[in-house]
C-alpha cells in the first residue's frame, strides 16, 4: 500500500471514529465556506494537494512564480511602504508627504481630487464643490512642481492614482523633471491608467470605451520606448472588490483586463509582448479573510505567468512576473467602533505580506468617516513597520506555501477564476464585456448578496452585526482647509494668463489633429500641450470634443 | 395601486456607487418603484427627475466629502421651486456634519454599516406606505 492510500485509510477512520461522534455531541456553530461560496472542509491533508510541486509551485523567482517573483523576496528588500495620500492644495499635500517620509514611508502615492481625475479645471462649475476634497488639486504643471517641492524625484518612486487623465498627469511629471534637469528615462513610478476598471467599477471615465482604450495603450507604447523604468499601467482589481466583487471575480476581471490591454498593444502597435510586458503592474485589495486573500495572491501570480507564456508566447521571465501593490480594504472599515479597524487592517496587511506584495498601503482607522489625520495615517504606517520588523513573517519566503489548506485554496481560486476568464473570452474580451455590462452586473449582484449575508448574520462584522455599541465614535477627524480651493483656482487662472499664447495654440491644434486621426500616438502631443502650459481641463476638453463623452446605462 | 416612486441619486463627481445600487435594489425588492439616476448628477438634475417622476422621496449618496455644498444646493433649489419631498442622505458623513444636514431640512442621514431594514423602515414611514 502506497503512502497516499495509507493516509486515505487513516483519514476515513478519523472521520468515522473521531470527527463524526464529536460533531454529534457538539455540532459546528456555523456553516463554513469561502466568501465566494465554496464549502470548506474541517481539515485538509496531503490528499487535497496536487502532487506536482515543480510545475505548480516551483521556487521563488522561477516560473510559475507561485511562491514569489524574486529569489530572495523580503530578506533582500522589503515591500515599498506607500500610504495613499493627498488633499487640498499641493502645498498641504507636500507637507503630508514630507511628514510620511520622515516617519519611514519609502514610496509616495498621490490621491487626486475628482476634478483632476475627470479633466475639469478647479474653476469649472461642476468642479467647484469637489476641489481638494478626496485628493489634491493638480490642474497644471506649476501645481505638480509644488507637490514635489524638495522631494528628490530621481530617488523616490511615486504611484499616481489617475486614469482618465493619466497622460496629462504623467506629462506634468515629465515636465517637472525636465525643468529640474532630470532625464525622463530615469523616472521610476506608476500611473494607474486602467480605464477598463473605471468603466466596470470606479466610474471615473470620460471618453467612450474604444477611445479610452486607445488613450491607455498609447501611453503604454510611449513609455515602453521612452521611460524604461516606468510602470505605465497598474491593472486594478482593488476597485472591483470595493464595489462588491468576490476574490475570484476580483482576480478574474483583473486578468481579463490584462489580456485585453496586452492584445491591444500587440495589435495596435505591432509590438512583441516582451517589449512592454515588464512595465505592466497590478493592484489588488486585501480583506480580513486572511487565508482566502493569501491564496488569491498566490493564484494570481501563477495564473498570470501561465497566461503570459501560454497565450502571448512571452519568453522573458520579466514578462511573466506579476508585480503588485496591495491596499487594505476601505469597504471593510466600519464607522462603528473605528479603533477596531486597526485590528482589521493589521490582518489585511499581513495577508498582503504573506501573499508576496511589492508595495502596500494600509488604510487608516478613521477612513469610514473622513480622510485620515496625521495621527491615524502614522498608525497605519506603523502597522506595516511592525509586520516588517517585529513579526518575523518575512524571515522565510512564502511561509504558508505547502500548507494543505492554502494550497487547496490556491488551486480552487485558480480554477474558479479560469471559468470566468473563459466566459469573458467567449464574449469577445473585456471591452465588449464592459459595453454589454457583464462585469458591472456580476459585481452589483455580489455586492447585494454580500449585504444580505451581513444582514442575515452569515458574515460577521464586529460592531455592525455583532457586539454593537450604541455610543457614537468620538475621534478627531481630518478637515480640508477651505482656503486651498481658492488657491488652486487663482493659480490656474494665472497660468492661463501668463503663458506663451502662440506655443499653447499650436500645441492644442496639433493635439486636436492627432486625436481626430487614428494612426498616431496621442501621448507626445499631450506632453507638448502640457509643456506649453495647457491645463488639464483644456487638454481633456479637446479630447472630449473629438472623442465624445461616455454615458453608461445605469445598472443596479 | 401604483408603487410609490423613489429617486436614488449620486450627487457630484464621485463614482463610488456600491451603496446607492445596493439600496436601490433593496428598496425595489421592498415594493417601491426605484429610479436610479446613475452617477455625476447635479442638484438641479436630481430635482428635475424627482418632479418628472412624481417621486415621493429622494435618497442621495455622497462619499466625496462635498455633501455640505451639494446637499445645501439641493435643499436651496427645492425651497426656491417649492418642491416638498423628503430627502435622505447616505455616505461618508462625519457626525458633526450630520447635525448640520438635519438642520438644513434633510429627513435623515445614514452612514456606513446601517442595516438595510432600518433604511427600508424609515422610507416606508416617510412616504406613508404600509
Amino acid at each position: 500500500m502506497g503512502n497516499t492510500e495509507k493516509i486515505k485509510e487513516k483519514y476515513d477512520e478519523w472521520v468515522r471514529e473521531f470527527l463524526l461522534p464529536t460533531l454529534k455531541k457538539i455540532p459546528e456553530w456555523r456553516k463554513f465556506a469561502t466568501l465566494f461560496g465554496i464549502d470548506i472542509k474541517p481539515l485538509y491533508t496531503p490528499l487535497d494537494v496536487r502532487d506536482d510541486y515543480l510545475s505548480t509551485l516551483g521556487f521563488p523567482g522561477e516560473y510559475p512564480f507561485t511562491r514569489g517573483i524574486y529569489p530572495s523576496m523580503y530578506r533582500s528588500r522589503l515591500w515599498t511602504f506607500r500610504e495613499y495620500s493627498g488633499f487640498g492644495s499641493p502645498e498641504d499635500t507636500n507637507r503630508r508627504y514630507k511628514f510620511l517620509i520622515s516617519q519611514g514611508q519609502t514610496g509616495l502615492s498621490v490621491a487626486f481630487d475628482l476634478p483632476t481625475q475627470l479633466g475639469l479645471d478647479p474653476d469649472h462649475e461642476l468642479a467647484y464643490p469637489e476641489v481638494g476634497k478626496v485628493g489634491v488639486s493638480i490642474p497644471e504643471v506649476a501645481s505638480m512642481s509644488i507637490l514635489f517641492d524638495n522631494i528628490d524625484i530621481r530617488k523616490i518612486t511615486t504611484s499616481f492614482t489617475i486614469n482618465a487623465t493619466a497622460a496629462e498627469i504623467l506629462a506634468m511629471y515629465i515636465t517637472v523633471a525636465e525643468s529640474r534637469g532630470i532625464d525622463k528615462a530615469v523616472l521610476d513610478g506608476t500611473i494607474q491608467n486602467d480605464i477598463l476598471k473605471e468603466f466596470i467599477a470606479r466610474n471615473l471615465y470620460i471618453y467612450p470605451p474604444l477611445h479610452s482604450m486607445r488613450y491607455t495603450t498609447d501611453i503604454i507604447a510611449y513609455t515602453s520606448k521612452n521611460l524604461p523604468k516606468w510602470h505605465p499601467i497598474s491593472i486594478s482589481g482593488y476597485h472591483f472588490r470595493e464595489a462588491g466583487a468576490t476574490a475570484v471575480q476580483e482576480l478574474a476581471f483583473t486578468l481579463a483586463d490584462a489580456i485585453e490591454y496586452t492584445n491591444w498593444v500587440i495589435n495596435r502597435w505591432k509590438m512583441n509582448v516582451d517589449d512592454f510586458a515588464s512595465g505592466l503592474s497590478f493592484f489588488f485589495a486585501a480583506t480580513t479573510n486572511l487565508f482566502e486573500e493569501v491564496a488569491k495572491f498566490r493564484a494570481a501570480r501563477r495564473l498570470y505567468a501561465r497566461i503570459m507564456r501560454e497565450r502571448f508566447g512571452a519568453n522573458k521571465s520579466e514578462s511573466m512576473k506579476m508585480k503588485f501593490h496591495v491596499q487594505t480594504s476601505g469597504a471593510a472599515l466600519t464607522a462603528q467602533q473605528p479603533e477596531v479597524n486597526i485590528i482589521r487592517t493589521t490582518i489585511q496587511a499581513l495577508a498582503a505580506v504573506l501573499g508576496g506584495a511589492q508595495s502596500l498601503h494600509v488604510n487608516a482607522y478613521d477612513e469610514a468617516l473622513a480622510l485620515p489625520t496625521e495621527k491615524s495615517v502614522k498608525l497605519a504606517l506603523r502597522v506595516q513597520q511592525v509586520i516588517a520588523y517585529e513579526s518575523g513573517v518575512i524571515d522565510s519566503i512564502d511561509p504558508l506555501g505547502g500548507s494543505y489548506y492554502i494550497e487547496w485554496l490556491t488551486d480552487i481560486i485558480e480554477e474558479e477564476t479560469m471559468k470566468i476568464i473563459d466566459y469573458v473570452d467567449r464574449l469577445g474580451g473585456m471591452t465588449k464585456a464592459v459595453e454589454i455590462g457583464y462585469p458591472q452586473r456580476a459585481i452589483a449582484e455580489s455586492a447585494y448578496q454580500y449585504q444580505r449575508m451581513v444582514e442575515e448574520g452569515k458574515i460577521s462584522i464586529i460592531g455592525v452585526n455583532m457586539f454593537r455599541e450604541e455610543r457614537e465614535p468620538n475621534i478627531e477627524l481630518h478637515r480640508v482647509d477651505p482656503v486651498s480651493r481658492e488657491r488652486s483656482i487663482r493659480r490656474v487662472r494665472e497660468v492661463r494668463e501668463n503663458r506663451d499664447r502662440e506655443a499653447w495654440e499650436r500645441a492644442i491644434r496639433e493635439l486636436r489633429r492627432t486625436a481626430d486621426g487614428e494612426n498616431e500616438n496621442v501621448f507626445p502631443y499631450i506632453l507638448n500641450a502640457i509643456r506649453a502650459r495647457a491645463t488639464i481641463g483644456e487638454v481633456s476638453g479637446v479630447l472630449r470634443d473629438v472623442w465624445g463623452e461616455y454615458r453608461p446605462p445605469s445598472i443596479y | 395601486m401604483p408603487k410609490p416612486k423613489i429617486i436614488i441619486a449620486k450627487l457630484g463627481l464621485d463614482g463610488h456607487d456600491r451603496g446607492a445600487k445596493v439600496i436601490a435594489r433593496a428598496l425595489a425588492e421592498a415594493g417601491f418603484e426605484v429610479v436610479y439616476t446613475g452617477i455625476r448628477q447635479t442638484p438641479s438634475q436630481v430635482i428635475e427627475t424627482a418632479i418628472q417622476e412624481d417621486a415621493k422621496l429622494i435618497g442621495v449618496s455622497i462619499l466625496s466629502g462635498s455633501h455640505m455644498e451639494l446637499v445645501g444646493e439641493l435643499m436651496k433649489i427645492m425651497r426656491e421651486r417649492g418642491v416638498n419631498i423628503p430627502v435622505l442622505v447616505g455616505g461618508i458623513i462625519p457626525p458633526e456634519d450630520r447635525d448640520a444636514l438635519l438642520k438644513m431640512g434633510v429627513a435623515a442621514v445614514y452612514g456606513p454599516g446601517t442595516p438595510l431594514r432600518e433604511i427600508i423602515d424609515i422610507v416606508k414611514k416617510l412616504v406613508g406606505a404600509s
